[in-house]
């Protein structure tokens, strides 16, 4: 079965988009390649949620914006994102364009690469090409990820060279200002042997009604004993179709560590896989999802153990209410030969409302004797004994059901190394299950 | 306000379908402590989770007021605030939030608004409150109850009480699971509580709890009703010939609500 999608983007454009971008040959004919792979690729088939009706095709492929001279200027959903005194590594798409770039000169110093995905391909095409839908995601995974590739407009690229520890959080913020535009955002990170970066990134936008589309690809590569930990607060507004793909790949030693707050208000099938290649490798992917109105979301968590002794868990919590209607997957797969690795997974959903549906499918994949595994699931109402606790200390039920659902989503919130990130997702949430 | 009166008339109480209750009668006054002992089963946790407003719990006649205000008719939150504390038996665990600021709201949800305890005030009195129970200060920044040890779900549960300034405090079993050194420290929470604004009804099954809280008065407990009451004689005797000599004094043979 697949779904008929009119591309309204042709060779010729594209050829045409990747030559005013300054792209090397190779990026244009990895683009080119892509969109004819794209039109005999089957759509995604993500389980227990229908997509055919789902709307992939209205939107704008290039939209300019403004640079951004200083961050006062900025709208407060924006400015609420940045501590302005405090911004030493910042990034700022808007739209299409690289609107600000800050690194600072102690890591550029020593070599560490923070900067939108075009001025990479012309300044160290070599170094991305080596990395770029590789090892990671492949183009061929399916129509919207080729679709991925051949239209990519936006992104950024962060290296961490070896034995560089970079200890301050690299931040990037997509801004879509304008309500057409469409979000092909590709986010690769690599860091190299025995490095560690903080990466955090908003995606934020603003169309409640209008249609559009984002089709985000997002590649980590943590080398031997790299630590990577990523950070992200999806908030795409109702009108963008969301379909994004976060990819890790951890060689021996290395870590990479998740935090995700999937605040997306359109409907969103959101598929995060790490693969823990190397001896000893660990990973840990939260994420958080709060579903209203009559939102269709579908969210696949996956761990895939190759080296031994690898170490990886999953927790997923989500709050559903109104109609809104969720699928969490979370799969712990240990591969022959990854003995003495440790799988566990955990997925709540909290039901607010009799509308809502959601859906937990905790899934243990294991294919070698000396492991140690385990998963809990549950769906539920918020629980009668933790209101009448809170309540008995004088707290109204309004405010215990607050409490409590602000503490069920506590795991991403306080992960996220951002204090203005942070709270801006507090509030975030506030206003959606409020 | 010196002078709150707890006042328990002929309550009966369900738990599904079946009557745990029978037609209590207590009344508690500011500066009075109160013992409600018994053995297992005969009551005494269903009487604290009923003044309170547990879930589970159905009143099925009787009344319960404070001050002449029926408590039955409030919700649970209202009857905290009305000056009602139940330190329970089992407390929550409730991940993501914070002890600390679950303390915070619950000593504001008594004040009004605009009247909020200030961070530094707040800070100052939890500080104070966790060195007089000699709780790791750690604890304030944990998430409310998760994890805790039994010793310190029942140390959290008498911090609230002593940061929260109830009227009436009820006690339900707060030492059952705990070793001597942390029974005393709870005591000494409690104690420091004893005025004349204060009244305490604590339920216990041990008279171990009473040798450091000495109570004015005790009531026994058996087939959902207070069956004998006294002054704090009455627990040493308990403690001394147990249960049975009330048992042939009132001719029952079974004390438990299956009766």
């Amino acid at each position: 079965m697949t779904v008929e999608t009119k591309q309204p983007y042709n060779d010729e454009y594209i050829s045409r988009f990747s030559s005013s971008r300054n792209e090397p040959e190779w990026m244009k004919e990895l683009r080119q390649q892509a969109l004819s792979q794209s039109e005999s690729l089957d759509m995604p088939k993500p389980d227990k949620t229908g997509i055919k009706n789902w709307d992939f095709d209205t939107y704008v492929h290039e939209v300019e914006g403004e640079k951004i001279s200083a961050l006062g200027s900025l709208p407060a959903s924006v400015a609420a994102l940045i501590d302005a005194d405090n911004a030493p590594n910042l990034y700022i798409q808007r739209n299409n364009s690289a609107a600000y770039l800050a690194l600072s000169e102690k890591w550029s110093e020593q070599g560490v690469i923070f900067t939108d995905i075009f001025t990479a391909l012309q300044q160290h095409g070599d170094l991305v090409k080596r990395f770029y839908m590789k090892d990671a995601v492949n183009i061929d995974e399916d129509r919207l990820t080729a679709l991925h590739a051949a239209l990519m407009n936006g992104g950024v690229f962060v290296y961490v060279p070896k034995n560089v520890v970079v200890d301050e959080p690299l931040q990037t913020i997509f801004w879509q200002e304008d309500d057409k535009v469409a979000s092909f955002n590709h986010i690769l990170i690599v860091a190299e042997a025995n490095s560690a970066v903080t990466y955090v990134e908003n995606s934020v936008s603003h169309n409640a009604d209008q249609a559009t589309f984002a089709n985000v690809v997002t590649e980590v590569i943590a080398g031997d004993n790299a630590n990577v930990s990523y950070g992200a607060v999806d908030n795409y507004a109702a009108g963008t179709t969301v379909y994004a793909k976060r990819r890790g790949v951890a060689y021996r030693d290395a870590r990479i560590d998740w935090a995700i707050g999937q605040m997306n208000d359109g409907n969103t099938i959101s598929e995060h896989i790490t693969h823990l290649i190397g001896d000893n490798s660990g990973s840990e992917a939260k994420s958080v999802v709060v579903g209203r109105g009559k939102q269709i979301q579908n969210f696949t968590t996956n761990i895939i153990h190759f080296g031994k002794n690898s170490v990886g868990s999953i927790l997923s919590h989500g709050v559903m209410k109104d109609q809104a209607s969720s699928v969490f997957n979370g799969i712990g797969k240990i591969e022959h030969g990854a003995s003495k690795s440790d799988a566990t997974q955990e997925t709540r959903v909290l039901m607010l409302s009799q509308g809502a549906r959601g859906d937990a499918n905790p899934i243990l994949l294991i294919d070698e004797d000396d492991v140690v595994a385990g998963h809990a699931a549950s769906v539920g109402r918020v629980d009668p004994l933790q209101l009448y606790y809170l309540m008995s200390r004088g707290i109204t039920k309004h405010e215990a059901e607050r409490l409590i659902i602000h503490g069920f989503l506590a795991p991403v919130v306080n992960q996220l190394p951002i204090e203005t990130v942070k709270n801006q997702l507090t509030q975030v949430i506030e206003g959606k299950v409020n | 306000m010196a002078g709150s009166v707890l006042e328990i008339k002929d309550l009966h109480v369900s738990i599904e379908d079946k009557e745990i209750l029978k037609g209590v009668n207590l009344t508690i006054k500011s500066g009075e402590f109160h013992a409600v002992m018994g053995p297992n089963g005969t009551g005494k946790s269903t009487l604290a989770s009923a003044i309170m407003g547990h879930p589970k719990y159905e009143v099925t006649g009787g009344s319960i007021t404070l001050d002449g205000e029926d408590v039955l008719e409030m919700e649970v939150d209202e009857r905290a605030r009305a000056g009602l504390f139940l330190a329970m038996q089992y407390p929550s665990e409730i991940s993501g939030v914070t002890n600390a600021d679950f303390l915070r709201s619950s000593i504001n949800a008594r004040r009004e608004e605009g009247d909020e305890i200030s961070l530094m005030k707040f800070i100052k009195e939890m500080d104070e409150a966790m060195d007089f129970l000699e709780m790791d200060k750690n604890m304030a920044q944990r998430y409310l109850n998760e994890g805790f040890s039994g010793g310190e779900k029942k140390r959290n549960e008498i911090l609230q009480l002593l940061m929260m300034k109830a009227e009436i405090g009820i006690l339900d079993e707060i030492d059952s699971g705990l070793d001597i050194d942390a029974l005393k420290v709870v005591a000494k929470g409690i104690n420091k509580l004893r005025d004349e604004n204060f009244g305490c009804l604590i339920i216990t099954h041990y008279q171990r709890l009473l040798n450091y809280i000495e109570p004015d008065f005790v009531h026994v407990m058996m087939q959902g009703r207070v069956v004998k009451s006294g002054g704090s004689e009455l627990s040493q005797r308990l403690e001394a010939e147990g249960y049975d000599w009330i048992k042939k004094e009132l001719n029952i043979e079974d004390e438990t609500i299956n009766a």
